[in-house]
């Protein structure tokens, strides 16, 4: 059983320093603070391609520590940041960026809230107007238009002869 | 043996929905008594039979039976006991055994404290939740059956991931179900509702409380779950807008919605229709987060079950019931008769802007979160990720959390806005201390220092109406006190949860925008500063765990040489699953905390280490908490105590009060 053990704590001291540990190493880190913070925000936006939506700043996988140091490599080389974006772009499609770009294929998906609200809105302001004790309403019932003929004709008829009541009104 | 038991006490707690499913419906649709009382009886046995499935899978995983695949699969024998118990549903069929007993526990709730109900309608809603569980049930039977067994049967088992092996990770599933499967009582309210045809207050009373069960759950599971990112992941966030986060808290969001419709249900008996919408769509986001994560359609860490055969189940399922209860809200909703008249602005007003809002942000998060499957389908490949959702769901919550301190204020039927505003002075000038103390003090950036402005005027907000309604300073203190004991449970439950969502939202804006990191290799005897606190790494010890490994450093945290606090973060392997995992060590002050996470060693004696100054992360919790405190207090309240007799008649003064 010891045995076992041994073997087993061997074994995983050789893969344990093989394993990756979250996100940014320290040998990654450049020195100049502003091209690293720039490297940062860069990586925050990427999405790391083997993994569940997650960026690959925030990664433990191989690929997203490639990916961090081929960002900070063409930031030395003196890319800008959009350029370090379309580059990856390049390499690897809108798939990618964690933040999709607007365009024909994601209009539904960036102006889709606005048009929920303004659908929604609208749904409430119709709702609301319907539910309001509000002005038009209230004058419509407070002032009365002017009778019908034949309303007028039954109000006569029910004036001159109180026995006289409206059909299916007497019981 | 025994997990035979538990597979035939499966087996018989689905004959027993399929009877408690049809007979009371049958019943109420006669006026049968005998008929509709069944389904009490019913509900009780199918809870006994779904615990002692439950309890024989725990007996298995408990005694490590290894002649049971979903042991083997797993567990294994050193594991320690919490989690041995916790692996019973850390793991896909496990789970869905879980489900199924919430939702017997859930309907027998309804039957035990049920006795204020119409027999007609109790009778109704027992038999949908049982309709519910026949579908679960035989999920569960023919796609997911835990209790197979395995022969030859192995020496040991493959052991848990070792990410699911931590306390909070335990119970963050149960919580989260008891919030899915808690809708699943409003729901059939809601459906026997529109069966019945009819829909008043005392609908809109019976259902609240179940509402607020499950918000109170759901809020308790979701928050469970960023605490556990937090601390687990070692970098310090703690909401990253995965797919399965998503899942969990589009159902919070349209619940809260729910809970402040009914409230108008049961007031005003206005938004009838909507809020049947609601209890439905609520549910059925439950479900989709139940669902969704197995199906394979998105996958992720969560995703410890991705099996397509199931997945045509799954979708089966979700269309019927789904389905089924909108193309039954859409035949019987237009006779529902809806009730009072209302200004715009007005408490009724307040809350349809409420449930515009929240409803609109639920929207949002279900189109980012479903947009990628969809897109792929026309061939496009994207990605939807914390950009997009941080851009989109603020403009969305900011007039929400504004709104939400005027709100309260708002008498019903019409309200005076600008008198509101003028009782509100005091919020405005808190609003506008907090942003500009914090502009002063972090000198930047403007946003994140108006939104804990925004915070701190709702904060204040709530505060206010509360301490104007028992007229604090205003009266004598005897009266305050009386009357911050007449006042309905419900009123100090609000006050609770808006107070908390502003906590809440201070520690999410906080941070995430003043977080200061350093990440480093540090050797023994290294110091470094983050945020003015001085971290000596004193060593890295090797130690062995019930069953795992791990390098234990032990840090000295130190300010302006007074010693603050001693850090033990840990790296451990968890040797049967090959995977390491992070232990951060954190050390709150309530204001901040300081969080040490350790890496790989780099093999000339140093180890990476990083470091994060957290300005009040612990509020995100705490703020959960208060809104918890507040679901909890608002369900003591007198009027929604299920199982007391109904009142006829409210005395008149507790009836002013709560209007």
């Amino acid at each position: 059983m010891t045995h076992t053990l041994a073997a087993v704590l061997l074994a995983l001291g050789l893969a344990w320093s093989a394993m990756p540990a979250g996100a940014v190493e320290p040998d990654e880190i450049l020195d100049d603070p502003v091209l690293e913070s720039r490297a940062r925000d860069i990586s925050a936006g990427l999405r790391c391609l083997v993994c569940q939506n997650e960026s690959i700043d925030a990664s433990g996988a191989d690929l997203a520590r490639d990916l961090r140091i081929l960002v900070r490599e063409r930031l030395v080389a003196g890319d800008s940041d959009d350029q370090v974006r379309a580059y990856m772009v390049a390499r690897y499609g809108d798939f990618v960026l964690l933040k999709p770009p607007v365009k024909p294929e994601t209009y539904l998906l960036w102006f889709g809230p606005a048009l929920f609200l303004l659908l929604g809105g609208f749904g409430v302001v119709v709702y609301l107007r319907r539910r309001s004790p509000g002005p038009a309403m209230g004058t419509e019932l407070a002032r009365p238009g002017p009778l019908a003929p034949e309303e007028q004709a039954r109000l006569k008829r029910i004036l001159e002869d109180p026995g006289a009541a409206a059909p299916g009104n007497g019981a | 043996m025994i997990p035979e038991l538990g597979h035939f006490a499966l087996i018989l707690a689905l004959c027993v929905a399929l009877a408690q499913g049809t007979v009371p419906l049958i019943g109420a649709a006669r006026g049968d008594q005998r008929a509709m009382a069944f389904a009490r009886p019913a509900a009780l046995l199918q809870l006994a039979l779904v615990l002692a499935a439950f309890l024989a899978l725990m007996h298995a995983y408990v005694t490590s039976d290894f002649t049971v695949a979903n042991v083997v699969a797993n567990s294994h024998s050193s594991k320690p006991l919490l989690y041995k118990i916790s692996g019973v549903w850390g793991n896909h069929e496990g789970s869905m055994v879980l489900w199924v007993l919430i939702l017997a526990v859930f309907g027998s709730a309804v039957a035990l404290f049920g006795g204020n109900l119409p027999p007609s309608l109790r009778a109704r809603v027992l038999a949908i939740q049982a309709l519910i569980a026949v579908g679960f049930l035989a999920f569960t039977l023919f796609t997911s059956n835990p209790f197979e067994r395995v022969f030859p049967a192995p020496i040991n088992g493959r052991d848990l991931n070792p990410l699911l092996q931590d306390p909070g990770l335990a119970f963050h599933p149960p919580m989260l179900y008891m919030g899915y499967v808690g809708f699943s009582v409003a729901f059939s309210f809601a459906i026997a509702a529109l069966i019945e045809g009819r829909v008043d207050a005392a609908w809109g009373r019976w259902v609240r409380p179940w509402t607020l069960v499950a918000w109170c759950c759901l809020t308790a599971g979701i928050a469970l779950g960023s605490w556990w990112a937090y601390y687990e992941l070692g970098w310090g966030g703690w909401w990253f807008w995965d797919p399965v986060e998503n899942v969990s808290f589009m159902p919070w969001l349209l619940g809260t919605a729910l809970l402040h419709s009914s409230i108008v249900v049961e007031k005003r008996e206005a938004l009838k229709t909507w809020t049947i919408l609601l209890a439905i769509l609520t549910f059925a986001l439950s479900l989709i987060g139940t669902f969704i994560v197995r199906s394979g359609l998105l996958t992720s860490v969560h995703a410890f079950a991705t099996d397509p055969e199931r997945g045509l189940f799954i979708l089966l399922l979700l269309c019927i019931t789904i389905g089924g209860s909108l193309i039954l809200f859409a035949v019987r909703a237009p006779a529902l008769k809806s009730g009072g008249l209302f200004a715009p602005v007005s408490r009724e007003g307040a809350l349809v802007l409420n449930n515009l809002l929240l409803s609109v942000a639920c929207a949002t998060v279900f189109l980012g979160t479903m947009y990628p499957l969809f897109a792929e389908t026309f061939g496009y490949k994207a990605t939807v990720g914390a950009p997009f959702f941080n851009l989109t769901f603020a403009p969305i919550m900011t007039p929400l959390v504004a709104f939400m301190a005027i709100g309260p204020f708002l008498s019903w039927k019409r309200g005076d806005l600008a008198g509101v505003l003028g009782r509100l002075k005091l919020a405005i000038l808190a609003a506008i201390l907090a942003a500009a103390i914090t502009l002063y003090l972090q000198g930047g950036p403007v946003i994140p220092a108006l939104a804990l402005g925004l915070a701190a005027w709702l904060f204040a907000g709530a505060v206010l109406e509360w301490t104007g309604r028992i007229k604090l300073f205003r009266a004598p203190p005897g009266e305050s006190w009386r009357r911050a004991v007449n006042l309905p449970r419900s009123a100090h439950g609000m006050t609770l949860a808006h107070a908390g969502m502003a906590v809440a939202i201070a520690g999410m804006v906080a941070s995430s925008t003043w977080k200061v990191e350093e990440i480093l290799i540090m050797r023994p005897g290294d110091t470094v500063s983050v945020a003015g606190y001085d971290y000596r790494l004193e060593g890295v010890e090797r130690h062995r765990g019930p069953n795992y490994f791990s390098d234990t450093a032990t840090l000295t945290v130190t300010r302006d040489g007074q010693a603050v606090a001693v850090q033990r973060p840990e790296k451990r392997m968890y040797p049967v699953q090959q995977m390491p995992t992070t232990e951060a060590a954190i050390h709150t002050t309530g204001l901040y905390d300081l969080y040490t996470a350790i890496g790989d060693p780099d093999g000339q004696g140093g180890h990476t280490v990083r470091i994060f100054f957290e300005p009040l992360v612990p509020w995100i919790w705490a703020g959960a908490l208060l809104m918890m405190l507040g679901g909890a207090v608002s369900l003591s309240d007198r009027r929604l105590r299920v199982g007391a007799p109904r009142r006829k008649r409210v005395p008149a003064g507790a009836a002013a009060a709560s209007a």
